[in-house]
C-alpha cells in the first residue's frame, strides 16, 4: 500500500512509521502543523506541536530514508478542535479535543487529503488494536488510546493502520531504540497540546473572559458561593470549588447552565447517575441491533462499566449497570463488546446529552 | 533524477569541486607569518583577484563571509549602523518587501531594536523596483540610513535596474546595496559599472561551495562589522579566512562568469520550452514575475533559469510532493524553517491574492539542465496538477 504515516515527533509514531516501512509498504511522512505561531522548542509534556517536535520526525522519516512534508493544517485544526472546545465549554459542556482531533483532522481532513493525493491509508502511532475492520483496546490497557478513536466510522477505519497495537508502550520504546532513534525515550505526552501551559481554565479565562456567576448547593438550595467562569468546572469535580456545606460532606459539581452561569454542587449520592441519554451516534463497523448489553466509557482513562444500550429520540438511552460520577454533557459515552481474548470491540460513541 | 531547483542551490562546477579539494589538503592560517600561513594567503589573495576581475571590483572592495546571508545582514546593519552613527536624523531604510529573508528580516530587526523606520518600495506586478519608484521613497534622502534592491529576485526572477537605481540614490547621497546572490553569473553584474555600494553573493549559487560568499563593498563606504575578532576582512569582517572555499568560490566564479553568455543562452532556450509546455499542458497556469522575453536596461528581464508558475485549484506543497514522488525536484519558494508551506511573501508584494500565492511552484534550471529535464516535466505535470487540485477542492 501507499500510505502516509503521520508522525507527531513522538516514539509511538516513529515506531509506527518504521513497522510501515518494515511491513514493505510505500510510506511517506507527514507532520502535521497544527498551530500558526509554534514555539521553537518542546515545554512542559506536549510532545507535538513545537518546531523541535516537527524536527524530531524528520529526523526520524530521514532515517527511514522515506519522503517527508510538513502539512499546514492549523486553520482546520482551530476551527475544527479549538474553537469546538472553547464553544463547547462556553456551552457549560465538557468536550474531549483529541477524540474531535482524530475524528476532524487524522482521519478526516488528512486522510481525505491523502487520498485524493494518491494513498491509500493514514498509519499512526495510536494504542489500539486495528484487525479486520474491527477496532479494539491496545493489549497495553494503561496506554489504550481506543476511546479516542471511538469516533471514528466504518469507510475511516478502512483506511487507517495502527501498527501498535498489539505491544505494549515499553516493547514500542525498545523498538526505538533498536532502530536508534533519539526519541526512544522522549517522554509521553498528556497534556492537551494547543494549552502550551497546562492551565486550562486560564486558558479558557483568555479566550472567554471572566463570566461571574453563583455556586448553588442543591442539597440546600442556598447559593453558597460566586465563581469567576462556569467553563473552569468540569461535572463530578470536587476539587477547587471554593466553598463549604454547612454539613461538612464533600461537594461535588452536578450542572453547569451557561445562560445564568449557574453552577450548582451536591452530596456523593446527587452527583451520580444511572442513566445517560445521548445526541445521534457514530458506529466503527454494522449498526448493532438495538436494545443490546455491552459496556460504556466516559472518559479517555475511565473506567468501563457495564450498561443496556436502547433507542431514544434518535439518540442513545445507556442504562448504567453502575451508578456514575462525573458524566458531563459534550462527553463521548464510547460502547464497547467486551471481548478478553481479543480485546474489547469498540461499537461506537455518542455525545451525552443529559444524565438521570 | 531530474533537479530543478538551481536557485536553492546548483551543483559544484568540476574546476570548483578540484581547485577546492586541492586546497583543503594544504595547511596554513592565511594570518600566520610562516611559510605556511604566507602560502595560504597568497592562495586567498589570489582567489580574491580573480573573484574581483570577474565582476569589475577591486580586490580590495572583496570581503569574504560566510554567504548570502552574512552578506545581506553586514549591509543592511553595517551601512544602517555606519551611517546612523555619523548622523543621528538618518534613520530610514528604504526596502521592497520582495527581498530575500536575509534582508527583510536584518531590516525588521533595525526596526524592532535600533530604531530604525522602514519605507516598503512598490514592488508592481513583475517584482520589480522601479528608480521612479525609489526617489519617491527617498525624497531628499537626508534621513535616509542605507537602501537595499535585490539585483534579481530568487523567487519569480525579477531583474531591476540596478545601476538606475544606485543613480537615483547617489543622487541624493544614500549608499544603495543590492543581493546579488541569483544574478552573479546569470546575468552580467559589474560592480564598478553597476555602481551600487555593497553587492551581496554567495558561491553555492553559481556553482561554487556552500558556506562561502563575498559581500563587495566600495573602500570609501563606511560599514560597521557585525563579527568582532581578527578584523581579517578589512577590519569589517573577522574570522580565519576558509581558504579552500574561498579558492572554490572564485574558481566558480570566474567559469561561471566566463561562460555565462552561451550557457545564459541555452538555459533560457530550455526554460522557455518548460514554460510553454506547462501551459500547453495546463492551459489555465499562471506565469508569475515578468514575461520571458522581458527586457530591462538592454538585458533579461527575468533570470534564464526560473519559471514560477501558479496552478489554480492546486497547493504548492501537493504538487512539490506529487513532483518529488516521480523524481522531479522543484520548491514552492518559500519555507519557513519548520518546512511549513506559507504563501510566498513575494507573490503577495506583487498584489497576488494569498490563494494565488499558495498554489506556485519555482522551477529553477542551472548549468546541469538538459533537455530530458524538460521533458522529464512536461510528461507529468498534467496528471499531477490534476491530483493536486482533487486533493485541493477537499
Amino acid at each position: 500500500m501507499r500510505v502516509v504515516a503521520a508522525m507527531s515527533g513522538g516514539v509511538d509514531s516513529a515506531v509506527a512509521a518504521a513497522l510501515a516501512v518494515e511491513a514493505g509498504h510505500d510510506v511517506t511522512g507527514v507532520h502535521l502543523a497544527l498551530s500558526p505561531d509554534r514555539q521553537q522548542l518542546r515545554s512542559g509534556s506536549r510532545g507535538c506541536c513545537s518546531v523541535e517536535d516537527s524536527h524530531d520526525a524528520r529526523r526520524v522519516a530521514d532515517e527511514l530514508g522515506i519522503p517527508f512534508y510538513v502539512w499546514d493544517l492549523a486553520d482546520r485544526f482551530r476551527e475544527d478542535v479549538v474553537e469546538d472546545f472553547v464553544a463547547e465549554y462556553a456551552a457549560g459542556r465538557t468536550p474531549n479535543p483529541c477524540l474531535r482531533c482524530n475524528e476532524k483532522i487524522k482521519f478526516s481532513a488528512v486522510l481525505d487529503r491523502a487520498r485524493a493525493l494518491g494513498f491509500d491509508a493514514v498509519v499512526t502511532g495510536h494504542h489500539a488494536r486495528l484487525v479486520g475492520g474491527e477496532l479494539r483496546r491496545s493489549v497495553d490497557a494503561a496506554k489504550d488510546q481506543s476511546y479516542v478513536l471511538g469516533v471514528l466510522t466504518a469507510e475511516q477505519l478502512a483506511h487507517a493502520v495502527f501498527p501498535l497495537g498489539e505491544m505494549t508502550k515499553e516493547r514500542v520504546r525498545e523498538l526505538a531504540a533498536e532502530r536508534g532513534f533519539a526519541v526512544a525515550t522522549k517522554p509521553d505526552s498528556h497534556d492537551i497540546c494547543f494549552i502550551s501551559d497546562g492551565d486550562t481554565r486560564g486558558f479558557l479565562t483568555r479566550r472567554l473572559g471572566e463570566q461571574p456567576g453563583p455556586v448553588v448547593d442543591a442539597a440546600t438550595g442556598a447559593t453558597v458561593g460566586r465563581h469567576a467562569g462556569a467553563y473552569g468546572f468540569t461535572i463530578g469535580q470536587r476539587r477547587g470549588l471554593g466553598v463549604t456545606a454547612g454539613d461538612q460532606r464533600p461537594r461535588f459539581v452536578l450542572g453547569i447552565e451557561p445562560v445564568s452561569r449557574t453552577v450548582t454542587i451536591g452530596t456523593a449520592e446527587q452527583a451520580e447517575v444511572s442513566e445517560v441519554v445521548t445526541a445521534a451516534p457514530t458506529w466503527t463497523g454494522p449498526v448493532p441491533g438495538l436494545p443490546f448489553r455491552g459496556q460504556v466509557q466516559v472518559r479517555a482513562h475511565g473506567a468501563p462499566v457495564p450498561c443496556e444500550v436502547t433507542a431514544a429520540d434518535g439518540g442513545l438511552r445507556i442504562t448504567l449497570g453502575e451508578r456514575q460520577r462525573g458524566v458531563a454533557p459534550g462527553q463521548s459515552a464510547v460502547l464497547y463488546a467486551p471481548d478478553a481474548l481479543r480485546g474489547d470491540r469498540v461499537l461506537g460513541q455518542a455525545a451525552v446529552s443529559t444524565t438521570a | 533524477m531530474t533537479y530543478l531547483d538551481h536557485a536553492a542551490t546548483t551543483p559544484m562546477l568540476p574546476v570548483a569541486l578540484a581547485a577546492m579539494t586541492e586546497q583543503l589538503a594544504q595547511v596554513g592560517n592565511a594570518s600566520s607569518l610562516h611559510a605556511s600561513g604566507r602560502q595560504a594567503r597568497r592562495v586567498a589573495e589570489q582567489s580574491r583577484e580573480q573573484l574581483a576581475a570577474a565582476l569589475g571590483a577591486r580586490p580590495s572592495e572583496v570581503l569574504f563571509t560566510a554567504g548570502g546571508t552574512e552578506g545581506d545582514n553586514l549591509a543592511v546593519k553595517g551601512l544602517y549602523w555606519a551611517r546612523r552613527a555619523a548622523d543621528d536624523r538618518r534613520r530610514r531604510i528604504v526596502t521592497s518587501p520582495a527581498e530575500h529573508h536575509a534582508v527583510l528580516d536584518s531590516v525588521e530587526w533595525l526596526e524592532t531594536h535600533a530604531g530604525a523606520e522602514v519605507t516598503w518600495l512598490p514592488v508592481g506586478p513583475t517584482g520589480r523596483v522601479t528608480p521612479e519608484a525609489l526617489a519617491d521613497a527617498l525624497g531628499d534622502g537626508r534621513d535616509v540610513a542605507v537602501a537595499s534592491v535585490m539585483w534579481a529576485n530568487n523567487e519569480i526572477g525579477a531583474v531591476s535596474d540596478v545601476a538606475a537605481l544606485a543613480a537615483v540614490a547617489h543622487a541624493v547621497g544614500v549608499p544603495l546595496h543590492t543581493d546579488a546572490v541569483q544574478a552573479v553569473g546569470q546575468l552580467p553584474v559589474d560592480f564598478a559599472a553597476g555602481g551600487v555600494d555593497a553587492l551581496t553573493l554567495t558561491g553555492h549559487k553559481l556553482g561554487g561551495p556552500v558556506g562561502a560568499g563575498a559581500l563587495l563593498l566600495r573602500r570609501d563606504v563606511e560599514c560597521t562589522p557585525l563579527l568582532h575578532g581578527g578584523g581579517q576582512e578589512r577590519d569589517v569582517r573577522s574570522g580565519t579566512l576558509d581558504v579552500a572555499a574561498i579558492v572554490g568560490l572564485a574558481a566558480a566564479a570566474r567559469a561561471a562568469v566566463g561562460d555565462r553568455v552561451e550557457r545564459a543562452a541555452r538555459v533560457t532556450a530550455l526554460r522557455d520550452r518548460l514554460v510553454a509546455g506547462v501551459l500547453a499542458e495546463v492551459p489555465d497556469a499562471q506565469l508569475n514575475g515578468p514575461a520571458l522575453d522581458d527586457v530591462v536596461a538592454g538585458g533579461p528581464g527575468r533570470l534564464p533559469g526560473n519559471a514560477h508558475l501558479s496552478f489554480p485549484g492546486a497547493e504548492g506543497d501537493a504538487l512539490l510532493m506529487l513532483l518529488d514522488a516521480r523524481g522531479i525536484e522543484c520548491s514552492t519558494g518559500s519555507a519557513c524553517s519548520a518546512g511549513v508551506a506559507r504563501p510566498s511573501h513575494v507573490l503577495l508584494a506583487t498584489g497576488a491574492d494569498p490563494a494565488r500565492a499558495r498554489s506556485s511552484l519555482r522551477l529553477s534550471l542551472g548549468h546541469t539542465s538538459t533537455g530530458a529535464d524538460v521533458d522529464a516535466v512536461l510528461a507529468v505535470i498534467g496528471p499531477v496538477v490534476e491530483r493536486a487540485r482533487r486533493a485541493g477542492a477537499r
